[in-house]
């Protein structure tokens, strides 16, 4: 056998339903246990950590509004993959994937709003304003229920699957603008202060508790995801099993 | 007017009921789709690829 063949044998391999959902079972238990580790030492370190001189108690805020703010982009990010492979390589797990993490995302994208303008309240003296960065995420946040509307709406999963992959990767757009907008617009939102060129410009003393906590996010994003998937693959079986035993029913009349 | 705690509580305390309702939706899905399995199995329905395995 070539190795051109071998690789793509394996890429199928992967790509079959029944073998990630044998690999769902093994690795959930372990990442939800992780998820739950990871929250316990970031909810310690959250808590425990100093206030901050000027912020006082409101900047614990953070440890839960930022890791929310990253993973809404995360999310979206992957299902932008999921997209091409769906589009590209017509990987069956790729809309199965999409389909899971848009309620997630969602859900993410709605925690970064609400505590950025629980946060917003105390330190700028408004719930909200239309600054760049606040707007972008709202958009994303639209983003997220309009796809969930649009895969509910249309009852033929193959069609629905290259409807929404299109409207994903057209709307990553967004994502560089979010990321970007606190440099390109004058915002009420503050730069970015962890990942930026020159180093993090946050005291070590919030650094841990929000990178815990970020890492925490991330595994409970993905242990999530991976049930989801496991819970619409078990979906899309029930519906192909009834429709072949109302068919073959049907013959037996 | 509210104090800094209740600002930061109210942020936890959304964030514990967003995640608590994430975890409970795809857990109760997971345990229905589950049954809805296991309904067809026991009434002989099953996957073309399992029967074609237990033909062979």
């Amino acid at each position: 056998m070539s190795e051109n063949s071998l690789a793509i044998r394996k890429f199928s391999d992967l790509a079959n339903p029944t073998r990630f959902l044998a690999l769902a079972g093994r690795v959930l238990p372990w990442f939800a246990g992780l998820t739950v580790l990871l929250f316990a030492i970031g909810l310690y370190l959250s808590f425990t950590t100093e206030g901050d001189y000027q912020q006082g108690e409101t900047v614990r805020i953070m440890y839960v509004h930022v890791p929310a703010a990253w993973l809404s982009m995360m999310c979206y990010s992957v299902m932008a993959l999921s997209a091409l492979g769906t589009l590209v390589w017509r990987h069956p797990l790729a809309d199965v994937a999409v389909r899971a993490a848009a309620p997630i995302g969602a859900s993410f994208t709605f925690l970064a709003l609400v505590t950025g303008s629980l946060w917003g309240k105390p330190m700028w003296g408004t719930w909200w304003v239309w600054d760049a960065r606040l707007t972008s995420v709202f958009v994303l946040f639209l983003m997220y229920l309009g796809l969930i509307a649009l895969n509910r709406a249309m009852d033929e999963p193959g069609k629905a699957a290259k409807v929404s992959a299109v409207l994903i990767l057209v709307g990553f757009v967004n994502i560089p603008i979010i990321k970007f907008s606190v440099e390109w617009w004058n915002t009420l939102h503050q730069p970015a202060s962890v990942l930026r060129l020159g180093g993090s410009a946050i005291d070590p003393e919030f650094l841990a508790p929000l990178l815990v906590m970020a890492v925490a996010f991330t595994m409970l994003f993905f242990t999530l995801h991976i049930a989801a998937m496991r819970n619409e693959i078990w979906r899309r079986r029930v519906t192909s099993m009834r429709r072949q035993a109302a068919r073959s029913a049907g013959r037996e009349v | 007017m509210m104090t800094h705690t209740a600002y930061v509580a109210a942020s936890y305390g959304i964030a514990v009921v967003t995640v608590l309702a994430l975890v409970l939706w795809v857990w109760t899905d997971g345990r229905a789709r589950r049954r809805e399995l296991q309904a067809l199995d026991e009434a002989g329905i099953r996957r073309r690829s399992v029967q074609a395995g237990e033909a062979q």
